[in-house]
């Protein structure tokens, strides 16, 4: 098969020397096999690929991002900087047009990282693509991006950092929240008030395989970003929907994820989870680095692959095909929700209950927004968590109209310092952080 | 004493060592037809006269075999691979004759597919037909088990006159690299076999009984007999001898540039505490990239002789040709006219190379001394970026953990040596420009002799402890042995280290010049189901590049 060959940026930072526990999914030799498969095949040989060494995040990188509590510092080790900064690397290959696309096959993951971090959740500190999308925008200037999150775990960081961003599409496909964690990313999830329908969630039934994959991404994601139109579209690429994955219950193959990269052309992928680190990550991932480069990958196979018990069911097929329409439906009518949803509320507030498995911590939050004709809106957080740390986060969004802005700056001016912990501003188009 | 010869493209240097001092030297023009006579040449004209019984050893370095390779005189392979999943067969490597069999190793060298030994009978029919007599196995992952490698070595044996078996040749992992140094060692493989007949010859003419070494694209050498099997480790030691011939100039264990201006181009390499760097995977020759362990260099196409032109009213230099400059009768303006009209270099006709760059001047609508000025100026920037260059992408090489990205060495020279013609002129102008200090070693043109006559023994072993299987593989050795639960990192370093040892005797080190180094040291806790399971240990050891005696100043 012909095609186009494409100049791939790849940032491999397998962060040999550290765990989040010895024996914990995330830990030292989660990437050695990957690394073992790339290295024997070759793939750095390639003229069209192009290794890039990763460098640090600045704190600055995770305040323009998240509000951590109690500081960036805190709630990060060097290992998620790095992390970080190969993702960030992945995006100045990619906008300096140094490489057609990029892979930041990088650990910790981050998409279970929300906008507040009291600590670790879903073995996540900070979300990479979150840090990178506002560092790009930071950098480059304004962009309309996509992000489509293949982890089988729904996409919840990210979700809920950009819940009010109408510029930032967040498309999580995953497996039914009724079944594994975090359960949520159903279809009502479908963003904040002044973003309503930039927030998709297609849940998939547990068992779901290449072809329902493919149903979906023909028939909800590809549409939808056709209609979009992105300047730039990022795979949150988890590698957990393969059918040897020990803590999820999909059937997706090597070939599966290569292709869906190839359909998807991603202008940068970041790895997320994934732990069948022996007899899934190697294939996937050599089929990933080839589907981007534009590399022939029609011969990368499990050494296990039997196509005859990876077939689905016919109700699994229904499940996928009703889910898919759901969710573009939800894209679809987004415009007629505001009004229903929204009505003569001159803000809203949403509270939510936040549970930190990795670190064992709950936090209680109360959202409120402002509701707004001419952008995602400025948002207060009051944030509780059982550390004992009470917080008050001002956030003024991306591209905020100057009423917003205002809005915002009164609000963190207001807020009594003496009853929280800390009082936080950001804002991100003057690139401001603040703590009183 | 100690003698080196170098039988280089162009020129045959060599050297009489005589108790640390440089007692004799010479310098021929290689005879292109016959690379033994010159080599013969040469030692006849340095033994004249000498009691060969004193000789301690004799070194040489070639260019047989890279020549071989470029120009194609070479066997041919009949190349049988095993590929398993991966990237598809037209991304690999390509010969004239692959014949792919089943059977597949997994990255952490298990057994997937088995072998199929029926399928090696057809192979050999076509061997018959096509009076193929060389073959290269290849499998993937043979450097993590080299069972089915060795079987089909086994299987091809016997009705073939050399089988070369990837693992080897490198414990490596890259397969298309494996199939290509599979290929051509055995490729060169009769040649050398022949090349080292002949100097065995002559030594037992000469009643020679001292070791004869021959120098590897590493830095390193290896007695002559020893290289028999293994013939590739040998291409492209001619860089190798000049970097090595400059090592006893330098500053022991500084970082240092060594810059090798040559007529067509310039050669980079880099000393990191005054050893060599190596190519992080292996050398490239003739479009091959292979595991061949090489000293790392990088060549632009900027050198003396490099055609000098006027394009839209800018000096362009190289990268062609088109013969010596015209101050030695050539036809075009170089680089090396500038530095002679200019004064700068009080070598050949000076006169001729003003005419030669009068119209160049022309065309600048600047006087002939800027013009020269420029020219020269040009040249020293283009290499001076180049280093620059060269030294940004050895200290932007990609690390894996933590420790290294955060910790981790740079390499920051601060001396540069240049050998090669113009290097007289060009080092102090290079030197200002990069702010280092420069320097121009003696005996330059027979820097490459030396380098041969004083590098030492080089060896390396790869080792892989799986104490989850409980097996130990020393691939090169291809070697597995059983280990238990309980095998430790310690264990496996004094393991490797041992092997090491007993590697560099084999291949003709001395006691006494063993400068090991752990070139990597990782060990990774195994995790089934949330229980440890065992350890995957990898150790690499080796010897490092550098002189097994050094030389004293003054001849």
């Amino acid at each position: 098969m012909e095609r186009k060959s494409k100049k791939t940026g790849l940032i491999f930072f397998p962060a040999f020397d550290w765990a989040i526990s010895p024996t914990h999914p995330e830990r030292e030799e989660r990437l050695l096999y990957t690394q073992d498969q790339v290295f024997e095949e070759g793939l750095l040989d390639f003229d069209n690929i192009v290794e890039y060494k990763p460098g640090l995040a600045a704190k600055e990188d995770i305040d323009r991002t998240h509000i951590c509590v109690p500081d960036a510092a805190s709630v990060t080790t060097d290992s998620h900087l790095i992390a970080a900064g190969g993702t960030i690397r992945a995006a100045q290959a990619v906008l300096e047009g140094k490489v057609d696309n990029a892979f930041a096959l990088v650990r910790p993951p981050g998409h279970h990282a929300m906008k507040v971090v009291h600590g670790a959740r879903g073995f996540c500190n900070v979300n990479m693509e979150a840090v990178m999308i506002d560092y790009i925008r930071r950098h480059y200037g304004p962009k309309r991006i996509a992000v489509i999150d293949t982890d089988c775990h729904h996409g919840d960081g990210t979700q809920d950092i950009f819940w009010h961003d109408p510029h930032t599409l967040c498309i999580s496909i995953h497996q039914d929240g009724r079944t594994l964690y975090p359960g949520t990313g159903f279809h009502q999830e479908m963003g904040g008030p002044n973003a309503l329908g930039t927030t998709i969630n297609i849940p998939l039934p547990p068992g779901t395989s290449d072809e329902g994959f493919f149903h979906t991404l023909d028939h909800a994601i590809l549409p939808i970003l056709e209609e979009f139109k992105p300047d730039l579209v990022i795979n949150s690429a988890g590698q957990d929907n393969h059918y040897t994955d020990p803590i999820t219950n999909m059937r997706f193959t090597a070939q599966g994820y290569a292709r869906l990269n190839e359909k998807l052309a991603p202008d940068i992928a970041v790895l997320e989870g994934g732990y069948s680190i022996e007899k899934a990550l190697p294939y996937v991932n050599v089929g990933i680095i080839l589907a981007m480069a534009g590399i022939d990958y029609s011969h990368v196979r499990e050494p296990d692959y039997d196509a005859a018990t990876l077939k689905q069911t016919g109700d699994i097929i229904r499940f996928v095909e009703k889910s898919t329409e759901m969710a573009y439906q939800v894209w679809k009518e987004r415009k007629n929700f505001r009004e229903r949803i929204v009505g003569h509320n001159r803000s809203m507030t949403r509270r939510k209950h936040v549970y930190y498995d990795t670190d064992g911590i709950s936090e209680e939050q109360e959202e409120t927004v402002r509701i707004c004709d001419d952008c995602g809106g400025m948002v207060t957080i009051d944030s509780q968590a059982d550390t004992g740390r009470r917080i008050f986060a001002v956030i003024v969004p991306y591209l905020a109209c100057p009423r917003c802005r205002q809005a915002g700056e009164e609000a963190y001016d207001k807020a009594d310092n003496r009853r929280y912990a800390g009082v936080y501003f950001q804002d991100k188009d003057r690139d401001l952080f603040r703590v009183k | 004493m100690i003698i080196g010869i170098d039988v280089g493209g162009t020129h045959t240097d060599a050297v009489l060592i005589r108790d640390g001092r440089l007692s004799k030297k010479i310098k021929l023009l290689t005879r292109q037809d016959h690379l033994m006579a010159s080599l013969l040449d040469a030692a006849d004209y340095l033994l004249e006269g000498e009691d060969l019984s004193r000789i301690e050893r004799l070194a040489i370095s070639t260019t047989l075999s890279t020549n071989a390779i470029v120009e194609r005189k070479i066997d041919r392979v009949g190349m049988v691979i095993s590929s398993g999943p991966g990237l598809s067969p037209g991304q690999l490597p390509k010969f004239q004759d692959t014949y792919y069999v089943s059977g597949y190793m997994n990255h952490r060298g298990i057994e997937v597919t088995p072998l199929k030994e029926r399928e090696l009978d057809d192979i050999l029919e076509d061997f018959r037909k096509k009076g193929i007599r060389h073959a290269g196995v290849a499998g993937k992952f043979s450097c993590r088990n080299p069972q089915q490698e060795i079987r089909i070595g086994n299987g091809l044996k016997g009705a073939t006159d050399h089988v070369s078996l990837g693992h080897r040749l490198s414990g490596q992992l890259n397969f298309p690299r494996r199939m290509a140094t599979a290929y051509l060692n055995a490729a060169i493989w009769s040649r050398h076999r022949q090349f080292v007949r002949e100097v065995e010859n002559f030594m037992a003419e000469k009643r020679i009984t001292a070791p004869c070494y021959i120098l590897k694209a590493d830095g390193g050498t290896i007695e002559l007999p020893q290289s028999v099997d293994t013939p590739a480790q040998t291409i492209l030691s001619g860089p190798a001898a000049s970097i090595m011939g400059t090592l006893p100039f330098v500053e022991p264990g500084q970082d240092a540039v060594i810059l090798d201006i040559g007529g067509t181009t310039t050669d980079i390499a880099v000393l990191a505490d005054g050893v060599p760097l190596l190519e992080p995977l292996g050398v490239t020759l003739g479009g091959y990239k292979t595991l061949i362990r090489g000293l790392r260099t990088r060549s632009i196409g900027i050198g003396g002789d490099s055609t000098v032109k006027i394009v839209q009213g800018r000096i362009v230099i190289g990268p062609e040709r088109t013969g010596p400059a015209v101050a030695f009768g050539g036809p075009a303006p170089t680089p090396t006219d500038a530095m002679v009209a200019s004064g700068r270099l009080p070598l050949g006709d000076r006169k001729a190379s003003e005419q030669a760059l009068q119209p160049l001047a022309e065309q600048m609508k600047r006087s002939l001394p800027e013009t020269a000025e420029a020219i020269f100026s040009l040249t020293c920037d283009l290499i001076a970026q180049a280093v620059t260059e060269v030294m940004e992408d050895i200290n932007s090489q990609p690390v894996y953990t933590i420790h290294e990205l955060l910790e981790g060495k740079t390499v920051v020279p601060k001396a540069l040596y240049a050998v090669g013609g113009p290097a007289e002129v060009m080092a102090a102008p290079l030197g200002k420009r990069l702010g280092w200090s420069s320097h121009v070693p003696g005996n330059a043109e027979v820097a490459n002799a030396i380098g041969v006559a004083l590098s030492r023994t080089t060896a390396e072993v790869a080792l892989l402890a799986d104490t989850e299987r409980g097996i130990l593989t020393f691939a090169e050795e291809g070697l597995q042995i059983p280990v238990s639960k309980r095998f430790s990192r310690e264990e496996a370093i004094g393991l490797a280290r041992e092997k090491l040892l007993e590697k560099a005797r084999r291949l003709g080190a001395s006691e006494n010049d063993m400068d090991m180094e752990i070139t990597e040291d990782l060990v990774f806790p195994m995790v089934r189901d949330f229980y440890a399971t065992g350890k995957n240990i990898r150790i690499k050891v080796q010897i490092k590049p550098g002189l097994a005696s050094y030389l004293k100043s003054g001849e």
